[in-house]
């Protein structure tokens, strides 16, 4: 095995409520995989990509312990730059926001915050991650309209390309395809598949179906805890514990 | 959970279609009375006045003990004060808006400001004129002069664009600001370019009407800034000046003999200026909501 | 990058807090200016029946007696017209006829006060004294009209608001008893509206207290002590035209000045109470945060 991208040890999180969403997890977030974080609602997913990047700041923690590391970076330190982190980890999130400006803007607005000033290296980098994103060919000749007039699967993907045109590590896509129909849905999975060689990607999948289809890796969460943690294959086909047997057999959930 | 109503008797006899439509007459035409007046006055006041604005009245100074000549230094003067509390205001205003919208928690402290907000808007304005006497003009040493009235009116003012700088910033949603956060915005970064412009056309309406209002204030500028009759335009921010609302208490009250025409005439440039920023707030308000993404 | 964003913050957190430095300021200055009277006047000459300065008789009773029968008698006028107005734009008016009321309430608001004050000296008055057959029509009654015109804006939007608040399932429940819109209206949403009413009211009331200049120009300025309903149709004066048609002519630091700056302090503290309940009877609103990362 590779050693891993994002080792996660003893992670707890509980929220102001009360409610504890992540009960000492321990994980390896494998690089150059799609890792699928699945299981009910509630289960954990979304805390768990929240601390990644630390959009839990946002949030209100009562008490957050455990140790997150990305490579030496320490996510969990309080002082950290977690403008830089951000744009080491991006996030798809499971409606398409666009922000309300232009699709240009919707794509330079990662890097001018970042101190991009040079046009054309911005107009390159929006270009690229339009491509990359499988967007390209059906928008560029209107650039600069609102991105409120895309459709929902391109808006979707509009904000896939803003996340990669800041060229992060980590991808994080907490159930993406939610809001979208099947042809969409396949344009997504099919670019995640083959972007898996250059990034490391954390998917909380829309349904088991997805989650069988994209994983190299599986983590199952239930009620804040991490029941199993296997190949997407051995996951799916031949789940060791009991209550993942159960989810995977659709008993439950 | 429902409160089920409970009706009185009617006190005259009608059927409940018929009390309907009497009881329906009935506010209609307290509605009536409530705006005709005010049509009225303006309507009024356009048709005495209209016949007095030629341009010398708009651009020339007074002569004859103000009895004749124009009101070019109340135009100018009325114009310098709203620029004066423009420029006071509005950074500090929008400023503090952001504050209790985007940074402020829910806090003691924030409660204390929203207090002390809610206490300025309700300041009577005549407290505000003794005010600014007392810090601006005695304790400053500012004079009776533009800038003390200027400051005088920017607080007075202060109270509209913040609540509508709040207001305005809180209706955009709160989406936006997680995206613009999780692509390596700072709060500030994401305000500035994503949040702020889409509240943008609230608070300008916003600072519009606040300064709509100021114009209209005579009672702050009495003791801080307005002069009875001026012989040239004001030179400078230490100067005092005259004013149009201030003008036309002087002219309707302090002078005898006082023409009606010009009266009329300096009431309707008043009127004009102050429902014109009014007309010019709502279309900015139609339009940005028009072009609303969200 | 990290500096300036520092630097951006902790402007906006000072910005933010300077409201409860001017509401501060505003105290501290009318107390400077005013407390000194308490010593340089005997409480029995300042709370006596006799405002006369000129012969140091400084008795405040018929000055505040004076705003509190203006105040009342122009809430008397303006709950009704105002609360009636709101209640056909909310709950009856047509899309249309309510896409006209409510920009011309708007305008309504924007009338600066000396203007109604001018139409008061030229058309209101003249008319009440040959009307109600008096010797002079500058009276609390003119002024309690004209502040009618200028509070009943206020009233009409918060009423408005206050009505628009109450749910609609309550409406349909009304209606599902077979209750006819009419008395869905005084059963049902009057009821449920009842303190956002209150807050129009209240809010009312201060605008009335604290308006100078129209009140001044019409209600004859004469300190007369009360007499009863009869106060009404009589000359009164008020305390905020007692400010401001007295504080140019006085020479600062003198008695006269500090007892003006007194009146300014009671003024101060009713707008204080005023604005502060009625905030508080207001239900605060939150932003909604919403989920994005479900």
């Amino acid at each position: 095995m590779p050693e891993a991208k994002i080792t996660i040890r003893d992670l707890y999180l509980r929220y102001s409520d009360g409610k504890e969403a992540l009960k000492h997890i321990s994980l390896d977030i494998q690089p150059n995989a799609i890792t699928v974080v699945f299981g009910p609602a509630g289960g954990g997913k979304s805390s768990l990509l929240k601390v990644l990047n630390r959009l839990i700041d946002l949030s209100d923690v009562e008490e957050m312990s455990g140790e997150v590391r990305m490579g030496k970076l320490d996510i969990l330190e309080r002082g950290l730059d977690v403008v830089g982190l951000r744009r080491r980890i991006g996030v798809v999130f499971s409606r398409p926001i666009p922000l309300p400006l232009t699709i240009f803007q919707n794509i330079s607005f990662g890097l001018e915050v970042a101190g991009m000033r040079d046009k054309d290296e911005l107009r390159a980098r929006v270009e690229k991650a339009l491509k990359q994103a499988v967007l390209w060919e059906e928008i560029y000749d209107r650039l600069d309209d609102p991105a409120a007039s895309l459709s929902g699967g391109q808006q979707q993907r509009l904000c896939l390309a803003r996340v990669l045109a800041l060229e992060p590590e980590v991808i994080m896509l907490d159930e993406p395809t939610s809001a979208l129909d099947p042809v969409s849905t396949a344009k997504i999975e099919e670019f995640l598949q083959e972007a898996k060689k250059d990034y490391t990607i954390l998917l909380a999948p829309h349904n088991q179906q997805q989650a069988a289809r994209m994983s190299d890796y599986a983590a199952f969460f239930l009620q804040g805890e991490l029941v199993e943690y296997a190949g997407g294959s051995d996951m799916f086909m031949n789940p060791k514990d009991k209550r993942s047997q159960d989810y995977v057999q659709g008993r439950f959930g | 959970m429902i409160e089920y109503p409970q009706y009185k008797k009617p006190f005259y006899a009608l059927s409940k279609q018929n009390s309907q439509k009497v009881g329906f007459s009935f506010i209609r035409l307290i509605t009536l009375v409530t705006i005709l007046p005010i049509l009225g006055i303006i309507a009024y006041i356009v048709f005495k006045g209209a016949g007095s604005i030629t341009w010398e009245f708009l651009t020339a100074m007074p002569s004859d003990g103000m009895r004749a000549g124009g009101i070019l230094p109340a135009i100018v003067g009325t114009f310098y004060l709203m620029i004066g509390t423009a420029i006071f205001s509005i950074p500090l205003g929008i400023a503090a808006g952001i504050y209790l919208s985007e940074y402020a928690a829910d806090n003691r402290w924030t409660r204390l400001i929203r207090i002390a907000i809610v206490s300025l808007a309700g300041v009577p304005s005549v407290v505000y004129g003794l005010f600014g006497l007392g810090l601006f003009v005695l304790f400053f040493k500012f004079g009776i002069s533009i800038l003390s009235a200027s400051l005088t009116l920017s607080i007075m003012t202060l109270p509209v664009i913040i609540s509508t700088t709040e207001e305005s910033l809180r209706s955009v949603p709160y989406r936006f600001r997680v995206v613009g956060v999780s692509l390596g915005g700072t709060q500030w970064q994401t305000i500035r370019r994503v949040i702020l412009p889409q509240a943008l056309p609230g608070i300008v309406t916003g600072i519009i009407l606040g300064l709509e209002r100021a114009v209209g204030e005579t009672a702050p500028i009495l003791f801080t800034g307005a002069t009875f009759f001026l012989p040239h335009l004001p030179g400078s921010p230490m100067d005092a000046t005259m004013a149009l609302p201030y003008h036309i208490y002087v002219i309707s009250t302090q002078v005898p003999g006082m023409p009606s025409g010009i009266q009329y005439g300096t009431v309707l440039v008043l009127l004009a200026f102050v429902l014109g920023m009014n007309l010019i707030a709502s279309l900015i308000r139609s339009r940005a909501r028009a072009r609303r993404q969200w | 990058m990290k500096r300036s964003e520092r630097f951006i913050a902790n402007s906006i957190k000072i910005a933010g807090s300077s409201s409860i430095l001017f509401i501060l300021l505003i105290f501290f200055f009318l107390v400077k200016e005013g407390l000194p009277a308490l010593g340089e006047v005997s409480f029995k000459n300042l709370f006596s029946l006799r405002w006369y300065p000129i012969e140091e008789l400084f008795g405040i009773l018929p000055l505040i007696s004076g705003s509190l029968v203006v105040t009342l008698t122009s809430i008397l006028i303006a709950l009704p017209l105002g609360v009636g107005t709101a209640i056909y734009i909310g709950e009856i008016a047509p899309k249309k006829i309510k896409e006209i009321l409510k920009p011309t309430v708007e305008i309504m608001a924007g009338i600066p006060s000396v203007v109604l004050g001018f139409i008061g000296i030229q058309a209101l008055s003249p008319f009440l004294r040959t009307f109600l057959n008096l010797p002079t029509g500058l009276t609390a009654l003119s002024g309690a009209i004209l502040l009618a015109l200028i509070a009943i804006p206020s009233i009409v939007s918060i009423a408005e608001d206050a009505l628009y608040a109450v749910p609609n399932s309550y409406r349909d429940a009304s209606y599902a008893l077979g209750a006819t819109q009419w008395q869905t209206i005084w059963g049902v949403v009057m009821p449920s509206a009842r303190s956002g009413l209150m807050t129009a009211v209240m809010l009312g009331i201060g605008r009335s207290l604290g308006e100078t200049m129209a009140v001044m120009m019409v209600t004859g300025n004469a300190a007369t002590s009360f007499a009863g309903l009869k106060s009404i149709i009589m000359p009164v004066r008020t305390m905020t035209a007692t400010i401001a048609s007295e504080m140019g002519e006085v020479a600062s630091s003198s008695v006269h000045y500090h007892v003006l700056f007194f009146i300014g302090i009671i003024l101060f503290i009713f707008s204080l109470i005023i604005n502060i309940s009625s905030s508080s009877l207001q239900g605060k609103t939150k932003q909604e945060k919403g989920q994005v990362v479900s």
